[in-house]
């Protein structure tokens, strides 16, 4: 078969996806009438499981944005064993992430090492002000119900 | 008109004239840009384009055309600003002017020039004025490069438009635009006449020249390097706001229009249908209600030619300046005049 020049091709690739877009639909979404659905696993917004954060700080140092503010208080929590002594733990009063300054780059769910932060795919959470954006520990823990599962261990791999 | 019974006084078939030429220019600019630079280029990029102006996003350039009006008429401080206010008018006058030329019917015209044709391409070139002087007028570098790339474009690809023109009008016989269309449909191709003889397929390589030459008038892509805004902002409209940048747009989509009708009647047949399929013998035998009909055909056959140029500019990628210029003037200019004179020894020869 002789070939067919490349413009003959240009022309059939878009008369080609007219008509599929006439027959199939777009690919795009009409979107606030219909919902987009994005990935599983797309970075939507930061999800914050409030009682595995003990304010140790590190997602706050290494936020590129400084856009993670932490407030907490020492306190004392009562013994694991009967006649122990009173444990000492870290009480989070505040944990705020400002996503006007947040740049999506996820150091900081790397960074957790107690699993207190978490991807999630939701999207609508524009806001007409922009000081709105600032989000509270309570609408951040809104967010963890739309997390996702995590992954099955690869085999091998030791459990925590 | 008097095939409808209707005797109209010469102010009433003026002021029909004035009409039909209004509706005439603004009826296909409207289609173009709602049909084809809305919708048809959305589903090429697999998308649905406007949707929430009216159904289906029917009523966009609505809302198009009054975001435009009322924005602020401005002109950059050093410019001149009369000829920076005429330049968008010049422009749109030359799609008038090109409209008047154009037949729709046996007796729906606008006038009956014996040399239709010849000021059609002469009026046509009257655009490149408005877009120089804009360029100009601006006192802005963009705007003048713009300006200047559209001159020489312009110019190059007007002489290709008038010898692909030329062979039509050697096989007609006349430059009388009405006389182009009762020859493609009375003549026969080697003696087969149900579909008559239009020029589309005896003129082809023509058609073709005088296709290219008309989407590189219209600075459609890929002749869009006067626009080009990725280097340009927007060449010569880059100062432009509101109500003229809005003529400029009009303009733009009017003279696709207009270049499409004026390229059916070279090469499609015009508003007629063959003479022979209702045994019509000359103009004299087309009854009335062709007046009629012949418009809806010729829109038909202006769709048709509009949704090539934009199918052609939604697929291209832009020419480089001097590929464009060398296209002209070493590939389609020998290719037209090849084209006439092959046309003159075959007219003379059968």
């Amino acid at each position: 078969m002789p070939k067919v020049p490349g413009l003959l091709k240009g022309l059939g690739v878009t008369f080609g996806t007219l008509v599929t877009t006439i027959k199939d639909g777009a690919n795009t979404v009409q979107y606030p009438h219909e919902k987009e659905s994005p990935p599983i696993r797309a970075r939507g917004v930061i999800a914050l499981h409030e009682g595995n954060c003990t304010a140790c700080m590190l997602c706050v140092r290494s936020c590129p944005d400084w856009c993670i503010y932490i407030e907490g208080h020492k306190t004392l929590a009562p013994p694991r064993r009967a006649g122990g002594k009173p444990r000492q733990v870290n009480h989070l009063d505040r944990f705020d992430i400002d996503y006007a300054l947040c740049m999506y780059c996820g150091i900081c769910v790397e960074v957790c090492p107690f699993d207190a932060l978490f991807w999630s795919p939701e999207y609508e959470y524009s806001e007409p002000k922009i000081a709105d954006l600032l989000h509270d520990k309570d609408k951040l823990g809104e967010w963890m119900e739309t997390v996702p599962e995590a992954p099955e261990l690869e085999a091998g791999a030791a459990a925590k | 008109m008097g095939a409808l019974a209707i005797e109209v006084p010469y102010w009433g078939q003026s002021l029909l004239r004035v009409l039909g030429g209004v509706v005439a220019v603004l009826l296909p600019a409207g289609a173009i840009v709602y049909l084809f630079l809305f919708k048809m280029m959305s589903f090429m990029q697999s998308r649905l384009g406007p949707m929430e102006a009216g159904p289906y996003g029917s009523l966009q350039l609505v809302a198009e055309v009054g975001k435009w009006m009322q924005k602020e008429d401005l002109a950059p401080d050093h410019a001149d600003r009369s000829i920076f206010r005429i330049a968008p008018l010049v422009v749109l006058t030359s799609t008038f002017l090109l409209v008047v030329i154009v037949p729709f019917g046996p007796e729906a015209y606008f006038t009956n020039f014996a040399t239709g044709i010849f000021f059609g391409l002469a009026v046509a070139s009257v655009s490149v004025i408005g877009i120089l002087v804009a360029g100009w007028a601006s006192a802005n570098k963009y705007s003048l490069l713009g300006g200047l790339r559209a001159a020489g474009q312009l110019i190059a690809y007007e002489l290709p438009m008038v010898l692909a023109v030329i062979g039509v009008v050697i096989q007609a016989g006349s430059m009388n635009m009405q006389q182009i269309v009762v020859v493609q449909n009375t003549e026969s191709i080697f003696g087969i006449d149900w579909l008559g003889n239009p020029f589309i397929i005896t003129q082809f390589v023509g058609f073709l020249i005088f296709m290219i030459a008309v989407q590189a008038e219209l600075t459609q892509a890929p002749f869009d390097m006067p626009i080009a805004e990725s280097e340009l902002v927007s060449g010569y409209m880059t100062e432009y706001s509101g109500f003229r940048f809005l003529i400029f747009f009009i303009a733009e989509f009017a003279t696709a229009g207009v270049f499409a009708f004026i390229a059916s009647v070279l090469f499609l047949g015009g508003w007629a249908v063959p003479f022979s399929w209702f045994g019509w013998d000359s103009l004299a035998d087309v009854p009335g209600w062709m007046n009629l009909v012949g418009p809806l055909i010729m829109f038909s056959k202006m769709l048709l030619l509009t949704f090539v140029i934009m199918w052609v500019r939604f697929s291209y990628p832009r020419f480089r300046e001097d590929q464009l210029q060398t296209f002209a003037w070493k590939i389609l200019i020998p290719l037209a005049l090849a084209n006439t004179a092959i046309t003159a020894i075959m007219t003379v020869v059968f």
